[in-house]
């Protein structure tokens, strides 16, 4: 179809360039709506203030409540993309080497799936209703005499939350990074044992150099995702506002201060930023993890 | 000295081995949480199980009367559901099948729109969707259903995936040529050729757009909007029992249509790429890093 766009138009013809053009005016009218508009209110709102350009807003960012923030978020982020992609990198390979159509992969794709994207506020209610105060797991662990004596850890940011968040990182860690193990052919392995080498020396020499670049990207990924989830911090989170999707929640709600909404908007595009800088490096390592990987 | 076969043998079985290992203990991590909801909901204060909270769930009288909030709520997201499959439907598959038809320079545009939502945080769109939606709201009325068109763009990547890859599967162009020559008019090709074809993947967009969109909190808590989660959500703080019951029953209801959707995605063809639609659909690769390739 890339070959030769133009040929075979004949037949489509009878309506002018212009007229193909409509075609695709509601996709782009509904996105500009719904989305191109939303992106620029934020980055354009976040310097205006009563309706003149200001940097007031963003000046605001430099209180210590929201660079706490943001310093827990990054933390909160990268923990919990390494141990993600750690473990869910283990458990791909695992999964890779399972028969390609068997129901174990099925069955653990569509699990994580779901943990990874459709869960929010019932991942922390799995957690409360396991780890709270009558929870099964907090009371296996009275048994056995290990548990801590109060289940406020569990909503402390760098401990349940984080507890929480692997619970969507891992899975999301395995869907990201299946194809890209997948992308490894036994050729490579018997080439390698053909050659004298050890199954040490094809994981050192072949199979890591070519998924690293893969690793590192959906690290990053990873690292985004938790770094943009409100609704399962929000659901296990209700004293305070340790993470900066909450706090931007939190200057969404209250309508106490003025002006505090365009601040609210300084917040989500030091998110937006943030974002855009891990997403730009994930783009250009992906560009260069494709070399290897047909996918 | 061992041959090359025994040796194979041998890697086999250490990787079978060391599948079945971590795989287990992995799944216990996932599954031990979901076991503690059930725990949960099943529990009585002195020991011994009741299904007490379960068969207040099955019985929708009860449920009405006694939970008025989460009947509204999923009454809310129902409806939801279905406005965004429709939008999604009718702004997606005439797009995509026009992209390809006539504008083929523009794929990348449109790939790149699809799968922009996936960068900016939801929390963020919440924040600019503010004053559209201020609009939306004053010109329409304060229906929670108008959440929809903002779904819609928050389930645009993932049934972008599952169309592209239907598209992909069939020669939308050679379809088109013959049933315009025959004289079928754009809504008729569009109607009663191209959807068709795309039925599996037309399938798969709708079920990923009302798993996402069932599961859906942080707009329409924003927004002060009582769908599904956010009934749930404040239900947790008086009747933990009925809410974490709910929550499970929503995973479940996602892993069913996951599950369901993986088989379905394997009936179509032999090729790699097209063999696993659900992890392209599902994954959630950024805009325009080339995870969605032209053939060239």
């Amino acid at each position: 179809m890339a070959k030769s766009p133009r040929s075979g138009t004949r037949a489509l013809g009878g309506i002018k360039p212009s007229g193909a053009l409509a075609g695709v005016v509601p996709f782009f009218a509904y996105t500009t709506v719904f989305l191109l508009i939303p992106t620029l209110v934020v980055i354009i709102a976040a310097f205006v203030s009563d309706g003149h350009l200001t940097l007031g807003n963003v000046r605001a960012l430099g209180n210590a409540g929201f660079l706490t923030a943001l310093k827990q978020s990054i933390i909160l982020s990268a923990l919990t993309a390494i141990i993600g992609a750690v473990v869910g990198g283990i458990l791909a390979y695992a999964v890779s080497t399972a028969r390609p159509d068997g129901i174990l992969k099925r069955f653990i794709t569509s699990l994580c799936g779901v943990l990874a994207q459709f869960g929010g506020v019932a991942l922390a209610f799995a957690f409360i209703a396991s780890f709270g105060a009558q929870g099964m797991i907090s009371a296996w662990m009275k048994k056995a005499g290990v548990g801590p004596s109060s289940t406020l850890w569990l909503y402390q940011w760098d401990k349940g939350v984080l507890l929480v968040y692997l619970y969507f990182q891992i899975p999301l860690m395995l869907i990201v990074f299946l194809p890209a193990v997948e992308g490894l052919r036994p050729q490579w392995r018997e080439a390698t044992e053909t050659l004298g080498g050890t199954t040490w020396t094809y994981w050192r020499r072949v199979a890591m150099p070519i998924l690293f670049p893969s690793f590192v990207g959906a690290t990053l990924l990873l690292f985004t995702n938790a770094f943009s989830a409100y609704a399962t911090a929000a659901a296990l989170v209700s004293q305070a506002q340790p993470l900066v999707p909450l706090q931007i929640a939190g200057t969404f709600t209250s309508e106490t201060v003025l002006g505090q909404a365009n601040v609210g908007k300084a917040m989500a595009l030091a998110m937006v930023v943030v974002v855009a800088i891990v997403m730009t490096i994930y783009a250009w390592l992906d560009k260069r993890s494709s070399k290897w990987l047909v996918r | 000295m061992a041959g090359p076969v025994s040796q194979r043998a041998a890697v086999r079985r250490k990787q079978a081995i060391f599948r079945w290992v971590t795989v287990s203990l992995v799944l216990a991590f996932f599954m031990l949480p979901l076991i503690g909801m059930l725990d949960f909901t099943t529990k009585v204060r002195r020991g011994g199980r009741t299904m007490a909270t379960w068969k207040t769930l099955m019985n929708v009288s009860e449920i009405s009367t006694k939970y008025p909030a989460l009947k509204e709520g999923f009454i809310a997201s129902i409806g939801l559901s279905v406005i965004t499959v429709v939008i999604m439907l009718a702004l997606l598959v005439p797009t995509m099948t026009w992209v390809r038809l006539r504008l083929p320079g523009m794929s990348r545009l449109v790939e790149f729109i699809c799968l922009l939502p996936l960068t900016v945080p939801a929390i963020v769109l919440v924040v600019g969707l503010a004053p559209v939606y201020s609009w939306v709201f004053y010109l329409f009325g304060e229906s929670t259903l108008w959440l929809g068109l903002a779904y819609v763009v928050l389930v645009l990547p993932y049934a972008y995936r599952a169309l592209d890859a239907g598209l992909r599967a069939i020669d939308v162009k050679t379809l088109s040529e013959a049933a315009r020559s025959l004289g079928a008019s754009w809504f008729r090709v569009m109607w009663r050729i191209v959807l068709p074809n795309l039925r599996t993947a037309v399938l798969s967009a709708s079920f990923l757009s009302v798993a996402l969109v069932l599961g859906e909190f942080t707009i329409a808590n924003l927004f002060s909007r009582r769908n599904l989660q956010v009934a749930m959500y404040q239900l947790g703080k008086s009747d933990a029992k009925i809410s974490v019951a709910v929550g499970l029953l929503s995973l479940v209801f996602a892993f069913v249509v996951l599950f369901a959707m993986s088989f379905v995605g394997a009936q179509r063809s032999g090729s790699r790429r097209r063999r696993r639609p659900l992890a392209a659909a599902v994954a959630p690769a950024p805009a325009g890093t080339g995870s969605v390739k032209e053939p060239s």
